[in-house]
Parts: structure tokens; sequence; C-alpha cells
């Protein structure tokens, strides 16, 4: 593979051909944005705030999904950009319920940091108040729709590594919601395995353990890191 | 455990789920395409036209034979609007409500309909008579409004055209409960 | 039907010379030819019935060797359906009623049957410059004997023995055609790309999803010219190394999905789709896929995902589907009157193709014309064409005494023309200037009985609906956007809030992923450019001009519980 090199925030840098624009970026402490990129699971590229400026193009482009090229100039902030993230969030924000005092993933949340290093202080846009339920008919699990943002890191997770595929999103636009099997209840599924991967996944207080109260569910993605490192090994 | 859940796990794929003969329509076309996965969006299609609507026994048996994960063939069959999950009537009404309709005034024949029959898009009478379907645009744009009653496209519609039309639905049905009172 | 098949297959050029001449030879026995339009408008008023009715008072009256009555294609102006044609008398009838034909094959030879004629000389048809259309729904569209002896396969069979796969994009290239899906990409550019990718198996797919409400040409030019668009997408098998096609139609135009099916198969009968084609090196076998109602999946990336079983959600760009598309594999992906102008170019060179239009858009383009407009229907003008011209000289104008407001273009990504800008060309890039989009080419015509914003919001509601929903400013900004228009309309929006409805347009074009949430905003944005006084007139005023919010002069606000009706 060739090394290509290219300059990021001004910074001289150089990447494989084969690595996007987020990963190189990481590997020289830059961090950009992301909910629904996720290490160890395929990308994505729906939640469009890793979204970078590439000089010469008009368009701006998703960082995780973009792959570097020799000579490539990338801007990762500037105030347009924040600009959009931030309402980005905010949509985020708004088409679900979220009631962050009560939740399990108070403090522990991706989106909460993200709408933190935003510094997002209010919400402009106005509240949608979807109807949503909550599913607990899992023995070890919740799923709580109000808080789901739709990143789809629990379907691609419980699809790539576990191999259930027992979450999947129906309908389309606005009516998008997770469903899974034929829409049945989570514990009725005959495909789920009950490994918990799905719940470590998910960046918000969507999907969490029973029992846990509010402010009390932490989760740790990197093992997926390690499965796919392994897996990588093996082939 | 739910009906529904029972139901659903009844259904393998090496049997077809029950002597119903459309099902031998069903099964040859996803032979057609190989049993492929990439078959599933052809089945459903055959699927629909067989039955009239997917239901969770057709979905379930279309998924365990094309070897497709049940929630994925979910998400296809809630993705596009042409699937219905819920039986439909007897006679079939769609409205275009694209644009060249609107600008022509489609949303009035909507009214009409709601006004008269008490039914609104995406349903059906309660003596299941009739659905109302809205479309994205039938290409008969030249001469909207225009709707498709029964399989047939119909122009230049009025409010009173489409009454008409489905009075002479309505008038077809009582004719023929008294023919045969059941 | 009287109808001539042939059996044999095709393995030359002179073999498919010969059908022509034993086509036409056929043809000429009959002194009388006449087509009786079979398109879905004409359908939709019985034309079905007219064509039977025809062909039984021709053998009633003994005159079946003297008269051949054939069904045709689309004459444009449907809303005159149904329509007959008599050829050889220049003659077009209209509004045909069974009743009818008894004095329109007396007619045959004699006088015209003047209460039924149509001025087939006027503007509508003599502005027009046909060239993907030029047989003016003259040719039966399912007899592939008509279409061989109306020049039909002649150039495929003349690319596949005189060009090199090369030659053939050279010519694409030279003749400056630009891809009718819309964004106008260079059509010879596209297929040189796929040519260079090396890959074991190549595919060709034929766009035919046409989800812009308000745009039927491609319909119509798959229900009339099967044949061509076939022809052409094997032309472009042979220029870029592919051996499999697929033709995706929207399950909406049923009647399209039956000609493409029987004309896939007679091609294949005749040794001009399948294997080695005209027995040459060229293999080509093509499938129709069905659509199942997103209007997402004429976005190529969708429809790519779409044809391989799953949701229509659209991939990010690069890797264009020239380089990775179908399985992987790399794809030509084009619009299917992109394809239909293939034939003519083959034909009749290059050089001749970049004489018609405008120096950066060349060729002719089709239309649906409808809306608020006197001749609502099909053409096909050169490009470079004014949009004055097209709306008041071949639509001839806006009906019942009503006002021109705008012309709309572009589908639900493209803008709304006002007057002031109406002698403004029909080309890519000028159509882009205000603010609006080429498009497949819908143009509905709106009069002073719409109303703007009313536009707008029934543009967004389109876009929210069709959301894949898979990134986040489309999937919620639409609504967002759909709901403050609502507001508006109803006289419940404030100035603050159409800021924020502004800002939110910037947002969603710039950061969705596809096509759809990037033109999503347009229709909003080009209101608010040309009709901002009617956003006001709603915000401000509480009043609806055009009265279609509530009537003109009264308070669009709902009336409080107790004045209700
Ligand atoms: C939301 C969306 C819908 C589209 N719909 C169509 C369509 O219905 N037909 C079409 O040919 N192209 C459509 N396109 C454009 C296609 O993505 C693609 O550019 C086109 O088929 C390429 O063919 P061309 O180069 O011949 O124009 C659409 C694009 C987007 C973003
Ligand atoms: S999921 Fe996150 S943002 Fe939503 S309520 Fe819980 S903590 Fe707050
Ligand atoms: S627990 Fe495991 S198998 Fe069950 S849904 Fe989550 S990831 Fe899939
Ligand atoms: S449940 Fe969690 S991981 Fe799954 S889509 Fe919702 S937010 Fe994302
Ligand atoms: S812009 Fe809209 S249609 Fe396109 S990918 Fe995003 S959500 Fe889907
Ligand atoms: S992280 Fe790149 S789009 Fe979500
Ligand atoms: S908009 Fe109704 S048929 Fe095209
Ligand atoms: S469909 Fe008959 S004239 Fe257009």
């Amino acid at each position: 593979m060739r090394v290509v090199t290219l300059k990021i925030n001004d910074q001289e840098m150089s990447g494989r051909e084969d690595e996007d624009i987020l990963h190189v970026a990481r590997e020289h402490g830059i961090e950009i944005p992301t909910l629904c990129q996720l290490d160890g699971i395929s990308e994505w590229g729906g939640c469009r705030l890793c979204l970078v400026e590439i000089e010469g193009s008009a368009k701006l482009s998703a960082a995780c999904v973009t792959k570097v090229s020799e000579g490539m100039v990338v801007n990762t902030e500037s105030e347009r950009l924040s600009g959009y993230r931030k309402t980005i969030v905010e949509m985020l924000f708004t088409e679900g319920n979220h009631i962050c005092s009560v939740c399990v993933s108070n403090n522990n949340c991706e989106l909460q940091d993200m709408s933190s290093d935003l510094k997002i202080d209010h919400i402009s846009l106005p509240y949608r108040y979807p109807a949503r339920t909550v599913d607990a008919s899992h023995d070890l699990f919740i799923f709580d729709a109000n808080r789901c943002i739709l990143c789809t890191r629990c379907v691609r997770v419980c699809d790539q590594v576990e191999g259930a595929h027992t979450w999947d999103i129906a309908g389309r636009g606005i009516q998008s919601q997770l469903i899974s099997d034929l829409h049945q209840p989570w514990g009725e599924s005959d495909s789920c395995t009950s490994c918990g991967k799905c719940v470590e996944a998910c960046p918000t207080g969507a999907l969490f353990e029973k029992g846990k109260a509010a402010g009390e569910m932490v989760k740790d993605p990197k093992f997926l890191v390690y499965l796919a490192d392994m897996k990588a090994e093996k082939s | 455990m739910s009906v529904k859940t029972r139901a659903i796990r009844k259904i393998d794929a090496v049997k077809v789920p029950s002597d119903d003969k459309r099902w031998l329509i069903v099964a040859a076309a996803m032979r057609k395409h190989g049993s492929a996965q990439s078959a599933l969006i052809e089945t459903l299609h055959s699927v629909q036209s067989s039955f009239g609507y997917l239901d969770d026994i057709a979905l379930a048996f279309v998924a365990h034979s094309l070897r497709i994960p049940l929630s994925k063939v979910y998400g296809v069959a809630t993705f596009y609007s042409h699937f219905r999950l819920k039986p439909q009537g007897k006679h079939n009404c769609v409205i275009c409500m694209g644009t060249a309709c609107y600008i022509k005034g489609s949303v009035k024949l909507l009214q009409k309909v709601d006004q008269k029959y008490g039914l609104k898009v995406g349903n059906t009478t309660s003596d299941n008579q009739f659905s109302l379907l809205e479309a994205r645009c039938l290409g008969a744009c030249g001469i909207a409004p225009a709707g498709i009653f029964d399989g047939r496209v119909l122009g230049n519609l009025s409010p009173a055209l489409v009454e008409s039309q489905l009075d002479s639905w309505l008038k077809e049905s009582t004719a023929n409960e008294t023919k045969s009172p059941s | 039907m009287i109808d001539r098949k042939i059996t044999q297959q095709i393995s030359s050029a002179e073999d498919l010379a010969k059908v022509a001449a034993e086509q036409l030879e056929w043809q000429a026995q009959y002194q009388h030819r006449v087509f009786v339009c079979m398109g879905t408008a004409c359908q939709s008023v019985q034309s079905g019935a007219v064509l039977a009715a025809l062909q039984t008072e021709i053998k009633n009256k003994g005159r079946e060797n003297e008269c051949l009555v054939s069904p045709g294609g689309c004459q444009g102006n449907c809303a005159s359906a149904p329509l007959v044609s008599v050829p050889e008398q220049d003659l077009l009838y209209q509004t045909v009623q069974p009743a009818d034909v008894e004095e329109i094959v007396d007619a045959l030879a004699g006088k015209p049957v003047s209460r039924l004629l149509c001025d087939n000389k006027g503007d509508f048809f003599s502005k027009q410059n046909r060239v993907v259309t030029n047989h003016r729904g003259l040719l039966n569209p399912e007899s592939i004997e008509d279409y061989i002896a109306a020049g039909g396969f002649r150039a495929l069979l003349k690319a596949l023995a005189e060009f090199s796969p090369d030659n053939v994009v050279q010519e694409l290239q030279k003749s400056g055609l630009r891809g009718r899906g819309g964004a106008g990409y260079p059509t010879g550019l596209k297929w040189s790309t796929v040519a260079k990718a090396r890959a074991e198996q190549k595919y060709v797919i034929c766009n035919a999803d046409e989800g812009d409400p308000g745009a039927f040409m491609n319909r119509s030019v798959l229900e009339d010219y099967p044949f061509r668009v076939l022809e052409g997408m094997a032309i472009a098998a042979y220029a870029v190394g592919a051996s499999k096609g697929y033709v995706y139609v929207r399950a909406e135009y049923p009647l399209a999905v039956e000609r493409v099916t029987k004309a896939i198969r007679s091609a294949e009968k005749h040794g001009l789709l399948g294997n080695k084609i005209g027995s040459m090196s060229l293999d080509f076998h093509v499938e129709i896929r069905l659509g199942a109602g997103a209007f997402v999946c004429g976005e190529e990336t969708a429809l790519i995902s779409s044809i391989e079983g799953g949701k229509g959600l659209p991939c990010p760009r690069p890797p264009y589907p020239a380089e990775s598309g179908l399985w992987g594999m790399p794809t030509l992906i084009n619009n299917v009157e992109t394809f239909a102008n293939v034939v003519p170019i083959i034909t009749n060179g290059a050089e001749w193709y970049a004489t018609i239009g405008t120096p950066r858009s060349k060729g002719t383009k089709t239309f649906a014309l409808s809306g608020r407009i006197i001749n609502t229907g099909l053409v096909e003008v050169p490009l470079g064409t004014s949009l004055r011209q097209m709306i008041f000289d071949i639509g001839g104008g806006v009906p019942d005494g009503h006002k021109f407001k705008a012309v709309q273009t572009g589908g639900p990504a493209g803008g709304c023309i006002p007057e002031e800008h109406l002698d403004a060309t029909i080309d890519y890039e000028t159509l882009m200037e205000l603010g609006s989009f080429m498009g497949s080419g819908g143009m509905i015509v709106m009069d002073d009985s719409s109303c703007m914003v009313d536009v707008a919001k029934f543009f967004m509601q389109f876009c929210a609906a069709e959301s894949c929903g898979k990134c986040v400013p489309c999937r919620v900004g639409t609504a967002h956007m759909h709901d403050m228009l609502d507001r508006i309309t109803k006289g419940e929006g404030t100035m603050e809030e159409l800021g924020q409805l502004e800002s939110l347009c910037d947002v969603v074009k710039f950061t969705s992923l596809c096509g759809l949430g990037q033109g999503a905003p347009n229709p909003v944005l080009s209101t608010l450019r040309f009709f901002k006084s009617e956003y006001l007139a709603h915000i401000v005023e509480h009043t609806c001009p055009a009265g279609v919010c509530a009537p003109i002069g009264q308070d669009i606000r709902r009336p409080t519980c107790a004045l209700s009706p």
C-alpha cells in the first residue's frame, strides 16, 4: 500500500492510501467529532458530524468514509463546520425524547458529550416529542427507543461481529425505527444470542443493562477492536 | 410469548406455509432468481401480487427460504412504500399526488373521499370494499389529475368522477349481496 | 391483430437489411395505414377499444387487404387522447371514440373527418425537434419487425462491425451528449471511465426509476421505443466491455415494464441480445428489475443496492459506480433518454448531433409539460430553447384567463422560475444559475392560483416522506422544514422562524449525504428568492395572496372553535 502525504489543519502528515481522513487525523492527535463511526465495524457515514473541508472541493466530505490522497489539504475546524455540527446535534435531540437527569447513561453518553464538546447551551429547534416505546422484554437488556439516534451501530455490530442480525431499521425518513426480527419484542427474538455487544456499542442510553439506575450505565466498546484485529490475523 | 412470535416460529424454509396454490408462484419466483439473497425484492413483489399484501408468515417464509435475517426482510418490506403489510380492500383506488396532479387539484379528490366515505389515505373501508392509496406520479401528468381504479389509469378526474366510480363499486357489492344472501 | 412476425435469427448487417426490406415491402402492400396511440394516457381513455373497433370496421368492410391498423406511440399532446393518426394524409384525429371509427375508415383517401381533426401543423408540433422521439408515435412499439424496418439495430451492428469500443466512446465524447438523468455529466467521459476500469465483469444499468413527480418522459420513451433503449444499452455494453445489463423500472409503470420485458425477449429470440449478438463478439444479457416505490432509488448508489436486493440506501461517493458499482464491479449507469440518444448519434454521427443545442448543452431534451398550461404533454426541443417559447409557443400559455406565475423544473431538487426569467434558455448551466435544475425533464407550469409557500411545502413534504433516513440532516431537517412551512401556511410562522428555515436550508443542503437531501432545500430557496413577498404576506399579514391557504382576503389562521362552522 502506498503512503501519501497530506496536510490536516496545517499539519503535515502521512498515511496509507487505504486509510480514511478520520483515522489519519486521529493517529496524529487531531480529533474529529463522530457518532455513527465505531472502530471494529464497517463505516456508515450517516451522522455527518465528521464532515470536513477539503481544499479544491466545494462539497464537504465525511472524514470517516473519505480516503486520504496525495497532496490533500484538509481542514477539520471552522466556524461553518461547528455551526453545522451544532445544528445536527440539535436535530438529534429534537428527534427523540431525551431527559438526561433520569437516563442510565447520564454522564456516560456520547450524544451528551458531543453537545458539551460543541458547547451547545440551548436547543433552538422545536422538539418533535415522538411517541416512542420502551422494550423491556429481554431478560438482560432494555431498549428505550426514546433515546435512539438511529446510528445503526447496534445493527452493524450484531450483524458483522456477532453474526445474528437481530436488529434492523424499519420504515424510512423520520418514521425510521429500530426493530428486532419481524418487529417482535426483543425478548422473543430467536436470533438474539444475548451476547450484549449491541449494548456496549450503543453510544446513548437507548440500549442498556437491566437493573441500572440513572447514570449507572457505563459502556466500553473497545473489545470490538481486539475482535476485529483477531479476525484479521486469522484470515 | 406473543401470538405473532408463535406464528412466526412455525414457519420454516422447506415447506411452504400452507397448501395454498399461490405459494407455488412465490416459490417459482425465488427459484427463477436462483434463490439468491438478491431475489428478495422480486420475491416480495410476487408475494404481494399473489396475496395482495405481506403478512408475518409470508415474510418469515421468504426470509428462511432466501436465508436472509428476519429483521432485514422486515426492513426492506417497510422501506418501500409499494409493499403493504395490511390486507387491502376488494377494490383499490389510487389518487396521484404528484406535482402536476397537485397543481390541478388532486387534494380536492382526497377531500371528497374523506368527506363522503370517511376514508383517509392508506386506509380501507370498514366493510373491506375499497382501499384508498396515494401515488407519487403515475406518469400520466398530461391528463392530470390522474388516478388508478383497480389497475385502470383514469385521467382528468373530478371529485364527481371519483365519487361515481366509488359508488359503482359499492352498488356492485350491494347487488351481489342481494343475489347471494349469506 | 394484423401483424407480421419473423422467426429468423439476425446474424449480420445483410440479414438485418433483408428483414427491413421485407417488412417495408409487406407494409407497402397496404394502401392505408392507421396508428392508434397506445400510450398510458390514451389507454386510460380506452384507445384500446378504438383500435379494436377500427380493426373490426375494416374487416366488416372487407378492406383488410388495403388498410393496416397498428398500435402506435405517444403523439405528445396526451390531453387530447385518444389520438389516431393517418400518416399518408398527414392527419391526426383527437378524442376519438369507438363510435367514430366508421367515419374515419370511410374518410381514408377521402375528405378528413373535420370534427375530429387536431391541428398537427401548429406551434405545438412545428416548434419541436424530435431526435429521441423521431417516429412521432408512428411505430408499433411492440414489433421488432417494424423497429427494424425503421432502421432499428443498424446502429448496433454498425458499431460492432465498424467501430472499436474505443471509437464508440470517442464518438460519444465528440457528440457532447450529457446525462439526461439530471446532473448532466458528460456521457462519453463516464463511458471512458468504465471502459478503462479493469475487471472480470462489468455491468450496464438503465435508470428508469423516473421518480420526479410530474415527469413522464422516460415512461413515454420506454413505452414507445423499448428496442431503441435496449439497442443503446447494447452499444454501451460493447463500448465499456460489459456483458450484463439491468433496466430498473419503477413498478408504477406497468405498461413500460410489459413493453421492455417483451422487447428483451424478442430481441433475444432474434439474436440481437444475448450471446454473440449479430454473430459478432458481443455477449450482452439484459434483465428487468422493478422498483418498489422509493424515490431515492433513482440515486445511482441507492439503485444499485436495490438491485442487489436491499434497501435503497445511498452510499458515499467516491467510489463512483464507474469504479465500484453493482456487486462491487465497474458499472455504467445512465438514464433512459441518455441511452435512447446513443442510437441516433451512432447512426448520424457525432458531428451531426453536436450541431443541435448550445455550445455546452448539445442535442435535444424531452420535457413533460404539465400543470396550468393549455397543451400538456410530451415535447422534445433542442437545448437552448427559451422557457418562453416552451411555455407560450409550444405549450400555448396558461388557460382560463389566468396569469402565469412560475414554472417548476428539476423535480423536488429543482426550483420555481418566475415570469421575469422566462427568456432564459433551457440548458444545464442557465437553469442552475436560476436556482433550479434540469432534472429529468418535468416542467410544471403554475399560475396565479398557486401559492408558492404551499408549493414549497408540497415539495418539502415529498422530500421528507422520501428521505431514506440514513443521514441526520435530511432525515430530521426535512421534517423540521416541512413543519415550519406548514406553520407559515397556517399563519403561525414568525420572522424569526423564517430565518431559522433559511439557515436549516443551508445546513441540509451542505451536510446531507446524497442528492435528495442536498437538493431538498432548493424549492424553498428558489421560492424565497423570487416570491419572498408571498412568505411575508403569510407571516405578517396572515393572508394567502393566491387564495390557497384560505380564500383571498381572509385570515389564514385557523378560526377559533367558537367561530368555526
Ligand atoms: C434523489 C435522486 C433521484 C434521482 N432520480 C433519478 C431518476 O429517476 N432517473 C435518473 O435517470 N436519474 C436519477 N437521478 C440521477 C442518478 O443518480 C444518476 O445521476 C443518473 O441516472 C445518471 O445517468 P445520466 O448520466 O445518464 O444522467 C437521481 C438522483 C438523485 C440524487
Ligand atoms: S441518551 Fe444521552 S442524551 Fe439522551 S437522555 Fe440519555 S444521557 Fe441524555
Ligand atoms: S445481544 Fe448480541 S445477539 Fe442480541 S441483539 Fe445484541 S448484539 Fe445481537
Ligand atoms: S439503539 Fe443505540 S446503537 Fe442502536 S441505533 Fe439506536 S442509538 Fe444507535
Ligand atoms: S440525504 Fe436523505 S435520502 Fe440521501 S442518504 Fe441522507 S437521508 Fe438518505
Ligand atoms: S462519523 Fe462520519 S458520518 Fe458519522
Ligand atoms: S403528477 Fe400525477 S400523474 Fe404525474
Ligand atoms: S399517450 Fe397517447 S398521445 Fe400521449
